[in-house]
């Protein structure tokens, strides 16, 4: 259609324009034409915007065939497992001498219980006190970043920041695991070397450049009339940053905060070398847990394909995988709603 | 706080001291020194107690004894092999979906949807990238390659190619990022005079917006290397060896030595986490462990790096050209 029009207009205008007296403006107008509409390389452009358009899409379609391929695998564990087992298992005790309810993961015992409780509780009792901190030291350092700092200490901590996001989670479990576990057992007298509170620690230093970095967009995208407005009234800088920023920037802060958590839950090789690995129901925080992420990680390499226990792996993946995309969609819409209302 | 001071309206002299103020702002300074000295102190204990382990040995043989002695130089081999499958997987379709995002998009509904799919795939947990590389890139596309070509079981088991595939889906969203900021710091001036001296829309791209983003791609290139050489969840299960006698390699035509993505391979960051874990003596291999681990931290710390390098310069650069 552009074309169409385009063509048109310079029809128009080569009518006008005095042409060479040899070229005859029908001749010169199907030149024009001629050139517009080159048939290979309009196709070779189709071609290109194709390949370009599938590219475009292959992220949508990868999210789509982990949902496919997590799910397929997950709804499988129902054709032999009781969905009512996920939650826990009648069974005889011999120490207790009667039926007790066991919440229990124990995927190679004789009867394998499968209950989602112990994973659940670990994976929170990781995450929520990983988010706690990395959203207290994380926001006072953004408020540091945005509101504070002079460009050239921006200039080295902004780099220091990502170098630290760059560390391999897997070097930071090591660390925890033979560094840093020791050093808080010797300081905090727990019962556990390895336990949530360790695993927590290493994890809240993963999630928290991205933290930060979204946090320090939120404050950044606060409009400086606020500050401005808020000096003049006479306030100082701690009672501006906060009483008119932080309150301004609190759903982009808000996101950053669910999009830490969602990190948090998902994170894997810090919690299978750091936190024990006992799946236990407790609400502890320096007893020793086992999260969702470790116990595939664990028992994923170890299991027979299409066997019960394959099938109830990819199940805690789906669940996982269902808390973290609707953590991301939530934080996202909040991001959108922000970007939206400050284009405004 | 830089328009007060423009206002130019005389300083008010706080004549006290306001404690509140001081305490607070302190703490605001404490917080960003926190990941300051964690990252100091991460790296100088990595450095100071792996510095000993290292050895020319320790870098070019591969593990004797089970594992207890020996160098790691498989792993180095695995890690550098299987990023560079990554790499060759995720650059065109991370580069072509930035250049769709950015020039062929444009803001609509597919545009969101493609956005807001890749802001979703950075968040997904690595381990589920290791679920879905089995079920679906060893057990589905693996399993059904074999069924057609009738090779018995060669593309159906875990090897260094869906590895790699599982950790290019991984690192998409790092590529896709890096090169739509480096497209959209092209000026539209140099798009809108190309397009006016009659180059087509994949001509203008072509031969002018992407000579231009290129250090910022490469850098989104390398970002994603580092990021693909640290991952240990999504290949425990993809191709990971716990020891390899061999190294992946195979002779193509029975001549030429190139990488074999159908071998399975040893790569750093596993090694730490099953040496840590899984070994059988935990105490005579510490100086491995520790070894392996420097090793991991100076390769992602130097591509970080020059990643981080090659952004200023190229910003600094682009900033030049479109003030000109």
């Amino acid at each position: 259609m552009d074309k169409a029009s385009l063509s048109n207009d310079c029809a128009k205008v080569s009518q006008n324009a005095p042409g060479r007296a040899s070229d005859s403006s029908g001749e010169q107008v199907s030149r024009i034409k001629h050139a517009l509409t080159r048939k290979e390389s309009s196709f070779s452009e189709r071609f290109v915007e194709k390949i370009l358009w599938f590219a475009g899409v292959s992220s949508v379609l990868i999210i789509a065939l982990i949902f496919i391929f997590l799910f397929k695998e997950a709804v499988l564990f129902f054709k032999t497992g009781h969905p009512f087992h996920l939650v826990g298992l009648w069974q005889y005790d011999d120490w207790e001498g009667k039926n007790v309810f066991k919440m229990m993961w124990q995927s190679v015992s004789e009867v394998p219980k499968y209950s989602l409780l112990p994973l659940l509780c670990g994976s929170f009792l990781v995450a929520l006190p990983a988010t706690l901190i990395s959203s207290v030291i994380g926001i006072g350092c953004a408020v540091y970043l945005s509101e504070i700092a002079s460009p050239k200490v921006r200039e080295i901590l902004k780099p220091t920041l990502e170098l630290l996001a760059g560390i391999p989670s897997v070097v930071i479990g090591f660390f925890m695991l033979m560094v840093a576990a020791s050093l808080i057992q010797n300081v905090l007298h727990t019962k556990f070397r390895l336990n949530a509170f360790v695993g927590a620690l290493g994890v809240s230093l993963v999630i928290l450049p991205i933290v930060i970095t979204i946090t320090e967009d939120a404050l950044r995208a606060v409009p400086k009339e606020l500050r401005d407005a808020s000096y003049a009234l006479g306030a100082t800088k701690w009672q501006t940053i906060w009483e008119t920023v932080l309150p301004a920037a609190v759903s982009g802060i808000s996101a950053a905060v669910i999009l830490g958590f969602g990190r948090a839950l998902g994170e894997t090789m810090i919690v299978v070398m750091a936190t024990g690995n006992a799946a236990l129901v407790t609400g502890n925080i320096f007893s020793s847990v086992r999260t969702m992420t470790a116990t595939i990680a664990a028992e994923l390499g170890a299991v027979a394909h299409h066997s019960e226990h394959y099938y109830a792996l990819f199940l805690v993946g789906a669940v996982l995988f269902g808390l973290t995309f609707i953590l991301n969609i939530i934080s996202e819409l909040i991001l959108n709603r922000m970007r939206q209302s400050l284009r405004m | 706080m830089a328009g007060i001071e423009a206002l130019a309206i005389p300083r008010l002299k706080i004549r006290y001291f306001d404690w509140k103020e001081a305490f607070f702002l302190g703490l605001v300074r404490l917080c960003a020194l926190i990941p300051l000295c964690a990252l100091l102190y991460i790296m100088s204990k990595i450095v100071h107690l792996g510095a000993g382990a290292i050895s020319w040995e320790f870098l070019t043989q591969a593990p004797v004894e089970g594992m207890t002695k020996g160098g790691i130089f498989p792993c180095i081999f695995g890690t550098l092999a299987i990023t560079v499958l990554m790499i060759f997987l995720a650059l065109p379709l991370g580069i072509g979906a930035a250049i769709y995002l950015v020039e062929y998009a444009g803001g609509g509904f597919v545009f969101r949807v493609i956005r807001a799919a890749v802001n979703n795939l950075a968040g997904i947990p690595s381990i589920i990238f290791g679920l879905f590389g089995v079920g679906f890139f060893v057990l589905f596309v693996g399993r059904n390659i074999d069924a057609v070509l009738r090779t018995g079981l060669l593309f159906g088991q875990p090897c260094m190619l869906w590895a790699a595939a599982t950790l290019a889906a991984l690192v998409l969203p790092v590529i896709i990022v890096a090169t739509e900021e480096a497209l959209n710091a092209v000026p539209h001036s140099h798009r809108a005079a190309s397009l006016a001296l009659g180059a087509t829309k994949w001509q203008t791209i072509r031969d002018v917006v992407l000579p231009q983003a290129r250090g910022g791609i490469l850098t989104g290139a390398i970002l994603a290397i580092s990021r693909g050489a640290g991952e240990t969840a999504p290949i425990l299960f993809t191709g990971c060896a716990y020891f390899l006698p061999r190294l992946p390699v195979v002779n193509l035509f029975g001549v030429i030595p190139m990488i074999n993505p159908l071998d399975q391979f040893m790569e750093l960051s596993y090694h730490i986490f099953i040496m840590a874990t899984q070994s059988t003596n935990a105490e005579v291999t510490l100086p491995i462990q520790y070894g392996t681990t420097l090793v991991l931290i100076a390769l992602t710390f130097l591509l970080n790096l020059t990643a981080i390098i090659f952004r200023t310069y190229f910003r600094k650069k682009l900033g030049q050209v479109s003030l000109q």
